[in-house]
């Protein structure tokens, strides 16, 4: 499983693209906003947790068809596959891969692009904490739904339109713990009903993932 | 004598095909009739005017809407124990009918929300969900349309089947505790102390035996169609590859 987590974010850094897009992606989003609804402070404020949250979704969602793509176009899935570990654990690896090259550096990312939406101070540190609970939850849909379209020619349309439905929960969630904290009213309700959707995610979708490798390498 | 003889495709066509004009038949009477009793016959709401008989399309397209995944759901599970096709088609033609369903509950609501509330959409729990409830069906009806390999497709729309399911319930909870609800609650339940009153109350459940049979009649009809469309797909193969033999003879 190391090894197979190691061999991927080699390729991930070194193949580049995967790694610095999501990144790149978000903070334009996020640059984009401003223009879109004007530079009034207050505004600003009211819809920046919404704003961040829907941003690292659409960031997250951007790299997603990397996860299975090019290891289905050379043959390493199949190799994968045959392989020793079990494909729920595959699923597994290369959910937490995707997470490490994509969800880590936008919780990094968040807080400083919060400033420039004039985030109030007391929701960075609930920012901080949904993004670490949520986007781990973000990846493993995700690897979900590339693990469905993976044998499609042009899958990634089609995978944002199975994707992100799934994704309403967990964005629920993540932005009315980050509205509340800003708020100052206590967060914890939604912080934790995330992080159960997390934990069940990562729990239950390894084995739907591993399904739909199965019927796909068939 | 088991349930599953009918998954034997020949034998599900020889049973059904004489029961889809009756059901067919009962729907548009039962619909028809719970329509005229309920426009002409049933007195107007003494708060919602004449706007309250929009009930009897809106509350059974919505029960409809849920059954229909429901459907989905169980003859997936199905297909994916058991592997009987007819199941995975039989999914696969409720799917679009679900989607109308869903279409015309949120039409309706549409239509009653600008008189009652003064608008046609607000982000109310019971509304929000039906939205997403409509984009799992287009998800599910989507991925059938990609693949091309049928069993392929039966299966991984089955597992999205599942997986939607469960975030479909989740996704419901998520959105009660989003946004306080501006949608009335329930209209009809066993149990609740309040139901609407019998006027309404009997031109309704007469309305929502006519939906359901209509949706039976219409899976049958699909899934019959939908059977017919693979096994014209299976003789077109063969007499192709027959044809090649006699090219290279």
């Amino acid at each position: 499983m190391t090894a197979l987590l190691l061999r991927d974010l080699r390729l991930a850094v070194r193949a580049g693209g995967g790694f610095g897009l999501g990144l790149a992606f978000f903070l334009i989003v996020i640059v984009l906003v401003p223009f879109g609804v004007g530079p009034g402070a207050q505004t600003l404020t009211l819809i920046a947790p919404g704003i961040l949250w829907v941003a690292a979704l659409l960031a997250a969602l951007l790299s997603l068809d990397r996860i299975f793509a090019l290891d289905w176009e050379d043959g390493a899935l199949a190799l994968i596959a045959t392989s020793p570990l079990p494909l729920e654990g595959v699923a597994l690896v290369k959910a937490v891969a995707h997470w490490i090259t994509t969800g880590l550096p936008l919780t990094l990312a968040a807080p400083v692009l919060g400033f420039l939406l004039n985030l109030a101070p007391p929701a960075y540190p609930w920012l901080l904490a949904t993004l670490a609970l949520g986007t781990p939850a973000l990846s493993m849909i995700g690897t979900f739904g590339a693990a469905l379209t993976v044998g499609l020619r042009r899958g990634g349309l089609l995978m944002s339109l199975l994707v992100l439905p799934l994704y309403v929960p967990t964005l629920i969630y993540g932005a009315e713990a980050v509205r509340r904290g800003a708020e100052g009213q206590g967060a914890g309700t939604p912080l934790m009903l995330m992080g159960g959707i997390t934990f069940g995610a990562l729990a239950l979708l390894p084995f739907a993932t591993a399904a739909a490798l199965r019927v796909n390498l068939r | 004598m088991s349930i599953w003889e009918y998954a034997n495709p020949k034998k599900f066509i020889a049973t059904t095909t004489p029961l889809i004009p009756w059901a067919f038949g009962l729907a548009g009477a039962a619909i028809v009739g719970a329509l005229i009793w309920g426009f002409f016959f049933t007195p107007d709401d003494y708060r919602q005017g004449s706007t309250v008989k929009i009930i009897y399309l809106h509350v059974p397209s919505a029960m409809m809407a849920i059954n229909a995944w429901v459907m989905m759901l169980v003859a997936s599970l199905i297909w994916l124990i058991r592997r009987h096709h007819v199941s995975a088609l039989a999914a696969r033609a409720a799917a679009p009918v679900g989607i109308t369903m869903t279409l015309m509950a949120l039409v309706t609501g549409a239509i009653w929300g600008q008189p009652m509330w003064g608008t046609f959409w607000a982000w109310d729990p019971r509304l929000t969900s039906f939205l997403i409830l409509f984009l799992f069906y287009l998800g599910y009806v989507a991925l059938w349309e990609a693949i091309e390999d049928p069993d392929t497709a039966a299966d991984l729309t089955s597992v999205l089947c599942i997986v939607g399911s469960v975030f479909a319930v989740l996704s419901r909870y998520a959105v009660l505790f989003w946004n306080q609800g501006l949608h009335q609650g329930a209209s009809l339940s066993l149990d609740a102390e309040e139901n609407v009153a019998d006027v309404f109350y009997f031109p309704l459940l007469l309305s929502i035996a006519g939906f359901v049979l209509l949706f039976i009649a219409l899976v049958l009809y699909r899934t019959q169609t939908e059977i017919r469309v693979r096994r014209m797909r299976a003789l077109l193969a063969r007499s192709r590859r027959a044809g090649t033999r006699e090219a290279r003879a």
